[in-house]
């Protein structure tokens, strides 16, 4: 694994994690799957109630250990199964997103979007374009412990 | 969907009534279930068959724009989620050849070729109907060139369009040359108002065209979008808003006026409108496509069903019903819910399904719990000490996941994971035979977690619960992981790629089943009584519904007098009589046992939970606490006060109210009534008040005939932006004009100025038909308030249930769950969830009274296992999880050790903001804990992909 993680080679591909909430997002991805829509093969998926339940050491601890990337995808807002989960958890990204850029990752690394229940073709766009985001950026070095 | 989950709701598909014997509380349906041809319960919806089926047939559910196998499933929610045989396609059924399906099901054996039709007899206490509608048929409007130009469609096919899932991945598509248009027009009206064909109007195709039009302008923000139309009519909560939005954010245009014709250019396929605006001018426009927003009418079926159920419909066709019961038909313990009553939306139908429930249920509240089916209960297996012990299961799902990732190589490399000591593939491992081995297997090996990698949890996961429970095992002790939806169905090109990932979901899943732990699924008890918070006409309905079904309730009255609005309401548009429902229904109230009425109540304090609530209110200068296990919020509104048009300047400035009240209670002179003008949308509408109050429009047109009715030669004029007469109330604006009453419009630009001169009032305004300002000097202007929420704020807070910004209750889900509140046991009904007519307002009462009999006659409520769990040790009291929580779920509690947060597993939803927001990490939750998810991460992320 280390080895891939040295070479930016052109065969190179991201390992990315998506949180997905299980109300909107999630039901979006299986959409997708129900319409058949291709999208790239990088990501995986872990469940979560809500968005607002990612916390941001998950995210850290991703990076930490050799992840590429992470999405965390919620509900559009206003239509969160929690009433407010969404938005809690955007604040709280808006802030991660400082602390990152303060310790150089670079950005486009962790995003995040709001995709619905009904939205199988934004889910398929938002994977496509978070694997090609990290793919231009390369493994990630950043916060990567070596003693891992 | 999910009413296919439920054991006591039993469906009966493809069937149709035969005949209906017996009487009410005691009927004998009979009913002809026709063939599918696939067994519903061996069939698992993997579809293998269907790429055998030869045959192919136009697609009913995607409007018939794309061609779908004769054996299909008729859309992605169905229930039951089995496929079904078209009889007139199938080569079998038609010429006695194929057989095709049949060998590729071999080994499910679920398609059935040879099914009869079958009759089953059923006895039931009572009957729903809600047979809904059947859209227009716009080939009956010719003049439109539906089915004939092949860019005319209707709005259900642009619906179908626009849906990611539809026939063109969610891309707008002409039909001519297949390609996206860049201009649309909209018809409001195809098959409404419209005395050819329908003369009601249908209540939604404004609201579904606007939406759609924005839909259709996120897709491409490029396509220029024109609505043509009479009025629009976005009366519903919240609908007014978004026309708002539509106009000035989207940059939707909206042309009032008629059309004269709609032609085909032949060489590129447009169409051209010609059309005549209000001041009488003549336009054409050319557009790519035009959309006809097309009507409700009666389902086809719904004068064959009325005659064998014996049930009368009304004029248009649609079930007859009284204003007053509007979810009764006129057999006894026959309901009606639904579009089937009369055109309606979304909202509008799930009100009147919980209310006919209500009224179904006080028929069977005495055999109430008698045949509800009980599942047999398995104790459970005590694991404490013992390790983790995985089973696997990995599903083909018959060439659905096999026939991209290797199956084979996913459960041997399961097999060599930590903890893992049983791995298996299976067909599909959903399918009934697979559940009977699933438990076998359990039990030979001792397992104690079992993973699944198959579909998606969402669907399946109760199902595996269920099994794994039925061996003992703890309902938590299970883990999916989605290799098809997410995996195999996404990747179908990548067979490597998705073998790989499949790997990684389920050595993620594993390494979180390793950590999973029992739950324990508590029952909390309820006290079986019900608190209703108002005594207008919504309070009581719902107080006496809950009686009806055997429930006590405590009915809290602010006035001194019960009735709220209904006491000035003296006739309705239809001619009913509500002081008689106003008498009626208070004197039921006060005499029902089961009811106790506290008027001049004021609320203090309201504490507690679902199932446990304790209210303390005052009456005078004694209190009183009561406990009660669910609170109906119904506490109306007001009208209006106008601040505008010299209202209480000029004594002739009087609301619709007071004329109201002078018209029933005689108390005006023949003068009073010469030359009258009525305001619309005073209050509502504006900038300050967005919302549309909904009755004005209705109130206004009833009181206008009526002073026809008094003195047929009085003037009387209505100054209107949009007539809203919805439904079937379209009947009385269509006779008011005809009555000579005139209706000029104004818009936010020509506001009508009214003045006094000498004593006189002076009303101006600009008539777009004339083209000129006229003015009259009206003996009275009449304002049509609106309905002002009033203030809510301290209900709000007793209650900790949220307002929406113009100071109405907010429910749950606009849609889906219109009378609940997001905290549990709490409801709302009536005028304090949004301006409406009686008839709504009883419809909504009884639906909420259905909704809060829910956990009172269950007498307890389960409590999901997901909640938030304090680790006190770590927690320090800071209390932001309390702060945090949108449910009021979790409290800080002061004891001996110190302030420290407490759950309340009762209300908690499992959402996990506290979770992770905690300082201290001391909460975690039931079945994402931090642990799991961060070996979820590690799974994937410290893995060696060395497969
Ligand atoms: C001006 C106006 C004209 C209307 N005209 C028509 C019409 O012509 N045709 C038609 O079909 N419909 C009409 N309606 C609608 C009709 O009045 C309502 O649908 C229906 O009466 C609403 O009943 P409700 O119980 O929801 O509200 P309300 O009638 O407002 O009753 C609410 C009750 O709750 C009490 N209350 C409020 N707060 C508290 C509290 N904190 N504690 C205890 N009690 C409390 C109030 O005192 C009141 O008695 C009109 C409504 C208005 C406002
Ligand atoms: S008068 Fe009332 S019902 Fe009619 S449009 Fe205005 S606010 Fe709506
Ligand atoms: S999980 Fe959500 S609902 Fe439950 S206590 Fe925490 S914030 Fe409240």
């Amino acid at each position: 694994m280390e080895e891939g993680k040295e070479s930016s080679g052109s065969n190179w591909e991201p390992k990315l994690i998506t949180f997905l909430c299980n109300w909107c997002s999630y039901a979006g991805a299986d959409l997708a799957g129900v319409s058949r829509i291709q999208y790239p093969a990088n990501t995986r998926t872990i469940r979560v109630p809500c968005s607002g339940r990612v916390n941001i050491l998950y995210i850290l601890r991703a990076l930490q250990h050799g992840v590429d990337g992470v999405l965390v995808s919620g509900c559009h807002p206003g239509d969160c199964h929690y009433l407010s989960g969404n938005f809690s958890a955007r604040r709280k990204f808006a802030v991660l997103s400082r602390l990152l850029e303060y310790v150089g990752v670079e950005k486009g690394r962790v995003q995040f979007s709001w995709v619905s229940a009904a939205e199988a073709g934004r889910f398929a766009e938002v994977i496509t374009e978070v694997t090609e985001d990290v793919k231009k950026l390369g493994p990630a070095k950043r916060l990567v412990k070596n003693s891992d | 969907m999910e009413s296919g989950r439920y054991s006591n709701i039993k469906i009966i598909a493809n069937a149709k009534i035969e005949s209906l014997k017996g009487q009410a509380g005691n009927y004998n349906v009979t009913v002809l279930k026709r063939p599918r041809y696939v067994d519903e319960d061996l069939c698992t919806a993997c579809g293998t068959c269907v790429s055998y089926c030869p045959v192919e047939m136009p697609d009913s559910y995607n409007e018939k724009l794309v061609n779908s196998k004769c054996l299909y499933i008729p859309y992605p929610q169905a229930v039951p989620a089995s496929y079904v045989i078209d009889p007139k396609y199938c080569l079998f059924q038609t010429k006695n050849e194929c057989r095709q399906c049949e060998q590729a099901c071999k080994d499910l054996k679920a398609i059935k070729l040879n099914q009869q039709a079958e009759h089953i007899d059923i006895q039931v206490g009572s009957i729903i109907l809600a047979i809904g509608f059947d859209e227009f048929d716009a080939r009956r409007k010719k003049a439109y060139g539906y089915g004939e130009y092949p860019n005319v469609i209707t709005s259900i096919e642009l619906e179908r369009m626009l849906s990611a899932s539809g026939p063109f991945t969610g891309k707008i598509t002409r039909l001519s040359d297949r390609k996206h248009p860049k201009k649309i027009a909209f018809l409001q009206c195809v098959g409404s108002r419209d005395i050819e064909t329908n003369a009601y109007c249908s209540s939604v195709c404004c609201t579904y065209a606007v939406k759609e039009a924005m839909v259709a302008k996120e897709h491409d923000p490029d396509v220029d979008i024109t609505i043509f139309y009479m009025d629009i009519r976005t009366q519903g909560k919240g609908f007014e808003s978004f026309y708002e939005r539509a106009k000035t954010k989207f940059g939707i245009k909206f042309v009032r006026s008629r059309l004269a014709s709609l032609e085909r250019i032949h060489e590129s396929e447009n169409l051209l409108f010609k059309f005549v605006t209000e001041d009488g001018k003549h336009h054409s426009e050319e557009f790519d496509m035009a959309v006809l927003s097309v009507g409700l009418e009666p389902s086809r079926t719904a004068k064959e069903l009325a005659d064998t159920l014996g049930v009368k419909l009304n004029k248009e066709g649609f079930c007859q019903t009284n204003e007053f019961s509007p979810t009764s038909t006129n057999r006894e313990g026959i309901f009606v819910a639904g579009a089937f009553q009369s055109p309606k939306d979304i909202p509008e139908s799930v009100i009147q399904a919980s209310g006919s429930v209500a009224l179904a249920s006080g028929f069977l509240s005495e055999v109430r719990g008698t045949l509800v089916e009980q599942k047999e209960c398995v104790a459970e297996t005590d694991l404490t000490g013992e390790d983790p012990r995985i089973g696997v299961f990995v599903c083909h799902c018959g060439v659905n996941i096999a026939g991209v990732a290797d199956v084979k190589k996913i459960r041997e490399y399961v097999e060599t994971l930590p903890d893992v000591v049983y791995a298996e593939q299976s067909m599909y491992a959903c399918s009934k035979d697979n559940q009977d081995k699933i438990k076998q297997i359990i039990k030979e090996h001792n397992l104690n977690r079992v993973v699944v990698a198959a579909c998606t949890p969402r669907t399946h996961e109760p199902l595996f619960q269920e099994t794994i429970r039925e061996a003992g095992l703890n309902r938590c002790l299970f883990e999916m992981a989605n290799i098809r939806d997410h995996c195999s169905w996404v990747h179908a090109n990548e067979p490597q790629a998705a073998t790989e990932k499949a790997i990684d979901l389920l050595r993620m899943g594993v390494a979180k089943a390793r950590l999973l732990s029992p739950l324990k699924e508590e029952t909390v008890p309820v006290i079986p009584k019900g608190l209703v918070i108002g005594g207008g006409l919504s309070g009581m309905i719902a107080a006496l519904s809950l009686a009806d079904q055997g429930l006590e309730c405590v009915l809290l009255e602010k006035s001194k007098l019960l009735g709220g609005n209904l006491r000035g309401i003296y006739y309705t548009l239809s001619g009913n009589d509500p002081q008689k429902l106003l008498r009626d229904t208070i004197d039921k109230v006060t005499s029902h046992p089961k009811i106790k009425v506290f008027t001049e109540a004021d609320i203090k304090e309201v504490t507690g939970y679902i199932g446990n609530f304790l209210t303390r209110f005052s009456i005078g200068q004694e209190e009183q606490t009561i406990s009660h296990g669910v609170i109906i919020v119904a506490t109306g509104a007001f009208e209006y006060e106008p601040k505008e048009y010299l209202y209480g300047e000029n004594e002739s400035v009087i609301t619709q109210h007071s004329l109201e009240e002078k018209l029933a209670l005689k108390n005006f002179n023949s003068d009073d009534l010469k030359d009258v003008v009525m305001i619309q949308c005073v209050g509502s509408r504006t900038k300050e008040k967005p919302y549309c109050s909904k009755i004005c429009c209705s109130q206004a047109i009833k009181n206008a005939l009526k002073i026809k009715s008094i003195k047929p030669n009085s003037n009387v004029y209505i100054l209107y932006k949009d007539i809203r007469t919805y439904g079937f109330r379209e009947e009385y604006y269509r006779k008011a004009r005809n009555e000579g009453i005139i209706f000029i419009r104004y818009d936010d630009n020509t506001l009508p100025l009214v003045k006094e001169e000498n004593g006189e009032l002076r009303v101006e305004v600009f008539d777009p038909i004339l083209g000129e300002n006229i003015l009259i000097s009206p003996s009275l202007l009449v304002l049509s308030a609106g309905v002002d929420p009033g203030d809510n704020r301290s209900i709000s807070k007793l209650l900790k249930v949220p307002l929406n910004f113009e100071g109405f209750f907010l429910e749950a889900h606009v849609k889906l769950r219109p009378v609940d509140f997001p905290t549990d046991g709490v409801f709302v009904a009536g005028l304090a969830h949004s301006p409406k007519p009686i008839d709504e307002t009883i419809a909504q009462a009884q639906a909420a009274a259905a909704r809060a009999a829910i956990p009172l006659t269950r007498g307890y409520v389960m409590v999901e296992p997901v909640a938030s769990i304090v680790d006190s040790e770590k927690c320090f009291g800071c209390g932001i999880c309390e702060y945090l929580c949108p449910y009021g779920s979790i409290k800080v509690i002061s004891d001996e050790d110190g302030d420290k947060a407490q759950s309340i597993s009762a209300s908690c939803k499992g959402c996990g903001i506290c979770a992770s927001k905690c300082p201290r990490q001391a909460i975690t939750m039931g079945r994402f804990t931090n642990e799991q998810i961060i070996a979820q991460i590690d799974a994937f992320s410290l893995a060696t992909s060395d497969v």
